[in-house]
């Protein structure tokens, strides 16, 4: 137990912070901090997993939290029938034509000798098949976006339960991370930072400006819900009740009926977001408990014993007879299948796909600090970094304000300085981040809660 | 005459801009580069950095404009790159001083020191975020062309016409000069030479008396120079918004790979090929086939390989096809 007493203390703490901004801000704001922490802290695991247990430098997280927000799109909003009738061949056609050229040039690249020839054909196969996808898909693609291009100008998706997209976005990052990692996993660290860092981008972009696959920077808005819906839930007879129960003592104390019914109201509509909110917390939480069972059990276990030795010494575990370059891009796939499930789990609890809104400062900078800060090799230290961070991001706006109406105080309103200050109190946020992580970087390089070798 | 101007439609909406901005991503490519030889890791803050000079740059542009000075018919930016690179060589300093020295005397793995350059990119966009804010803002006074389209078609009696913007031509000419200098100096003087020869060996540049720490304060010197030169040349060109600059390090990072990473020519060579890319490939040829083609088969289409909403997956993807069939570069760079 002693072991872990630090732990709990750091989380304590943690939850004391949110439990703050519950009672100084608002219980509805806490707990939108809190189902983003939890979000955060899968990611943080997808990343600890790939970068604590192998060693293993990801810059793309942002491009497999998008292909996860994407997944959810494409499996849970609802066909969108005259679409597939207008332009549904095209494009099928042109995946048939990508297909066809993958399988070619594996072909090429397995039946004949490396030479200049081979280079040139394959060239020019694949420009050849740019142009024919482009000849087959252009008038599928105008044809859908023309399809009600205000709320729909795309294909929708399959119409499922939304929960289904979680496990398809985490399978679909995980394809990505296949391919992926069979592209750049041989290169040194920083490369493989920068490779990853662009190919993420590549796949944002094609996201954003691909509008019949999900309607691109047009976003697609009021997803479904594996939760039920503030209005509904206003309506139902039992959740009224419960309130109006809970609440029962405030309610006598007013006197005319007229009143006891608006007050009643506005609190059944306070509660009730907040009811849907600790839902989706409910959701988030067990997915985050069953990762860390999960994952803290592989740590553990040989596999997660073979890891630690690869990345401590490649070649020995090479010499030992592990096969390292499997091994990488198991982990690869691992890590990335879970960020993907992470963003699946955001856009779900956004409702909305919005690809414009997918920067690599937010996506996959702020995911690594999250890592670094919290203990790399640590499950339970990544998860509080996770938290602790987006704490700070949130939160550090308001802070800043505060700080900076304590310092100038003694300035005047219309001080140029104070009101600069005041108008960038947002971007606070980047220096206080930046600060922290290089001062973790300094003074503990292993994190807040550093990774822990149990001998066995 | 048709392809006459069939040539002249391409050389100005292609050759042209496409050297232009060739020379900007140079500029940067090759202080990626330089950073990457002598203190060996990859600056994640590149962008911010360059960003952060252009705002000096930029803040001394209104500045000098309030109190009447200026160049004339050229940009008063111009007049105010020194201070801005006095000011970006401090910043640097400063943040070699606190933040690098630490890893590099320590000899921390590069990964640690791309994960501290991070920590620097976030520090650097909240100062430049803080003090000069997010919006876009255009700092490009004086003469706006140097040669109008229309004056073009009056001059030769061409149907089409050459526009060359004065800040194109500003920045291809400051470019090579700026370039020619840096090369003259890494080949010719001593100085230069001890930087390269640090840069293959450092435990050999050591024993044959090479001041480390004269060395890491003169790369620190190129590299604000060349940040600030190519920010302020950008910001010129286009506009200066801090958020587009941290976007452009990606292609900036794909010249300096593509061209090899730790060649300075390769970098300069990198930036055009990565510019000339991405122009080419997303450019519309439909006015360029029509003055080539007898009209009967003048094409309906737009003739476009990808849409211009694609330009830096170009260059993404050229950086890693080159990664996969010769990772160390066109010019041979370090190895990887």
């Amino acid at each position: 137990m002693r072991n872990y007493e630090n732990v709990i203390y750091a989380y304590i703490i943690m939850l004391l912070l949110i439990i703050c901004v519950g009672l100084f801000q608002s219980w509805s704001i806490a707990l939108t901090i809190l189902n983003y922490c939890l979000i955060s802290a899968v990611m943080t695991i997808g990343a600890n997993i790939q970068w604590g247990y192998a060693g293993l430098i990801n810059f793309g997280i942002m491009g497999y939290t998008a292909l996860g927000g994407l997944a959810v799109v494409l499996v849970s909003v609802d066909p969108v029938k005259k679409a597939w009738q207008v332009g549904g061949l095209n494009i099928l056609g042109s995946i048939w034509i990508i297909v066809a050229i993958v399988f070619i040039t594996r072909f090429i690249l397995k039946r004949f000798e490396k030479s200049l020839i081979r280079n040139y054909s394959i060239a020019f196969l694949i420009i050849a098949g740019v142009i024919l996808i482009r000849v087959t898909a252009t008038p599928g693609i105008e044809a859908i976006e023309s399809v009600d291009p205000a709320v729909s100008g795309f294909l929708g998706g399959m119409g499922l339960p939304v929960l289904m997209s979680w496990i398809i976005g985490a399978l679909l990052a995980g394809a990505l991370a296949f391919i992926v990692g069979k592209i750049a996993l041989g290169l040194r660290a920083d490369y493989l930072a920068i490779a990853t860092l662009l190919i993420a981008e590549i796949i944002v972009s094609i996201i954003k400006h691909e509008e019949w696959l999900a309607r691109g920077v047009k976003n697609v808005i009021g997803l479904k819900r594996p939760a039920p819906y503030e209005v509904e839930l206003q309506k139902t007879q039992w959740f009224r009740d419960f309130i109006e129960k809970i609440y029962s003592n405030k309610l006598e104390l007013i006197n005319t009926i007229a009143q006891k019914k608006i007050v009643l109201n506005q609190l059944i509509i306070d509660a009730s977001s907040i009811f849907v909110k600790l839902c989706f917390t409910s959701l988030f939480l067990s997915v985050v408990i069953i990762l860390l069972i999960v994952t803290q059990k592989a740590l553990y276990s040989p596999w997660g014993r073979k890891m630690r030795a690869i990345r401590d010494n490649e070649e020995a575990a090479s010499a030992m007879g592990k096969n390292i370059v499997k091994e990488h891009l198991f982990i690869f796939i691992l890590g990335s299948a879970i960020v993907g499930l992470a963003g699946a789990m955001m856009v779900t609890n956004d409702g909305l796909f919005t690809p414009g809104s997918y920067r690599p400062m937010r996506y996959t900078f702020v995911i690594w600090v999250m890592v670094i800060v919290g203990g790399t090799g640590n499950n339970f230290g990544a998860i509080l970094g996770g938290f602790v961070v987006w704490f700070l991001w949130v939160e550090a706006a308001p802070i800043s304000l505060f700080l900076i109406d304590l310092f100038t105080a003694h300035l005047p309103e219309t001080n140029m300085i104070r009101s600069h200050l005041v108008e960038s109190a947002p971007y606070f946020r980047f220096l206080l981040i930046g600060i922290g992580l290089l001062l973790i970087m300094r003074y503990r390089p292993q994190g807040i809660i550093p990774e822990k070798i149990i001998k066995q | 005459m048709d392809f006459l101007n069939a040539i002249i439609v391409l050389f100005n909406f292609t050759v042209i801009p496409a050297l232009a901005y060739g020379s900007q991503l140079a500029l940067g490519a090759i202080f990626v580069t330089l950073i990457y030889a002598v203190l060996r890791f990859a600056n994640f803050a590149t962008g911010d950095m360059m960003s952060f000079g252009t705002m000096f740059a930029v803040i001394l542009t209104y500045y000098f404009q309030s109190l009447g000075f200026g160049l004339g018919f050229l940009p008063t930016a111009l007049l105010t790159i020194p201070f801005a690179i006095l000011m970006m060589i401090l910043y640097m300093l400063i943040i070699d001083k606190f933040v690098f020295s630490y890893y590099r005397i320590k000899k921390s793995p590069p990964v640690q020191f791309a994960m501290v350059s991070v920590g620097v990119m976030f520090v650097t966009q909240a100062l430049i975020r803080i003090i000069i804010g997010p919006s876009d803002r255009r700092f490009l006074d004086g003469e706006k062309f140097i040669i109008k389209a229309t004056e073009f078609k009056e001059m030769t009696g061409l149907a089409e016409g050459i526009t060359l913007k004065s800040t194109q031509a500003i920045t291809i000419i400051v470019t090579l000069v700026v370039v020619s200098i840096m090369f003259w100096f890494l080949n010719r003087t001593k100085t230069g030479t001890s930087m390269r020869a640090y840069s293959d060996n450092e435990d050999l540049a050591l024993l044959s008396g090479i001041d480390p720490k004269r060395v890491v304060l003169i790369t620190w010197v190129i590299a604000g120079i060349l940040a600030t030169i190519g920010g302020v040349l950008y910001g010129l060109d286009k506009s200066y918004r801090p958020f587009v600059y941290f976007n452009n390090m990606l292609p900036i990072f794909a010249a300096a790979i593509v061209g090899g990473i730790g060649n300075p020519y390769g970098a300069f060579f990198g930036g055009y090929v990565i510019a000339f890319a991405e122009i080419l490939l997303t450019y519309s040829y439909k006015k360029f086939v029509a003055y080539l083609l007898p009209s009967s088969l003048e094409p309906n289409s737009l003739m476009q390989l990808l849409s211009t909403d694609y330009k830096f997956v170009v260059s993404f993807s050229i950086l890693v096809i080159v990664l996969l069939i010769r990772p160390s570069g066109i010019f041979k760079g370090k190895t990887i």
